[in-house]
């Protein structure tokens, strides 16, 4: 995503990436980064959280209209409301996704 | 404060994500300021979920997916700003959908959009938003080549001064 970012940014039009993955974005050189520590699927909060996802998106259009700078990242200090490991384990497939499965499989070998 | 990356990551992905290689054309900055007031922009809304509208659209290419595990179907999908969570379908390998099949508005945050140009904070929002399928390793030279300029056309067609971009 930051890739697309940068591509439409070179095309005319200022990105505010909202992510869960800040270091890797700012890495790649995300013009503006907005970290959500959130699982990954969840960038503006829980299904009905209205409130969070009206501040995360607010707070995105700031750092989108008010930023004079690239790399420019901004963290929310947002957390997540449910227990981590909960957390960690709804946000992934029911069935390993083909690249992870690849993956196992290689370190089985 | 500074946020932890790889809170809700498997151990054995951080590898794979701590630093990602970087393009070559990619090594410099890159930037376009914001020339207008936030109260006079029109913004668009663009999410990697693999979110399609099921009447009109197809799912993004799992198919090939599951065939191919480093390949991501490239295309990408126009979503009218007035959708409702009911007429998306989703297609992602990567994730579970279920939250967001039951509320769009976490990837995609169309209506909360809608309020803020309604309560004069945001100028406008663009009629279509946009939705690409996030995972692309072997696709990323066709999102770089064909998705991008393709979107950013889309983008120029509706006026839009700004993106906000959701990874899933």
């Amino acid at each position: 995503m930051p890739v697309l970012a940068r591509e439409l940014e070179a095309a005319g039009f200022p990105t505010v990436l909202v992510t869960p993955m800040p270091d890797g974005a700012e890495h790649l050189l995300a013009p503006r980064i907005l970290g959500v520590e959130f699982p990954f699927g969840h960038a503006f909060g829980r299904p009905g959280d209205r409130r969070t996802r009206r501040r995360v998106l607010e707070s995105a259009l700031t750092l989108l209209s008010g930023s004079g700078a690239p790399g420019t990242r901004v963290d929310l200090d947002i957390a997540w409301p449910q227990p981590r490991g909960e957390a960690y384990k709804a946000w992934q497939p029911k069935v390993a996704s083909p690249l992870v499965a690849m993956m196992l499989a290689r370190q089985k070998r | 404060m500074r946020i932890d990356s790889f809170a809700f990551l498997p151990r054995s992905f951080r590898p794979l994500f701590e630093r990602p290689p970087r393009l070559p054309e990619h090594e410099a900055a890159v930037w376009t300021p914001f020339s207008k007031r936030l109260a006079e922009a029109k913004i668009a809304l663009l999410t990697s979920a693999g979110l399609y509208v099921k009447a009109t659209q197809p799912p993004f290419d799992g198919e090939r997916e599951k065939r191919e595990p480093t390949w991501g179907d490239p295309s990408w999908r126009p979503i009218p700003a007035d959708v409702t969570t009911p007429e998306l379908g989703m297609m992602h390998l990567h994730l579970n959908e279920t939250d967001i099949l039951a509320d769009h508005e976490i990837a995609l945050p169309t209506g909360t959009l809608a309020e803020l140009v309604l309560e004069g904070v945001v100028g406008a929002a663009t009629t279509r938003h946009l939705s690409v399928m996030g995972f692309q390793q072997a696709g990323l030279e066709v999102w770089r080549s064909e998705t991008a300029p393709a979107i950013a056309a889309l983008l120029r067609e509706e006026g839009a001064d700004g993106v906000v971009l959701a990874p899933a």
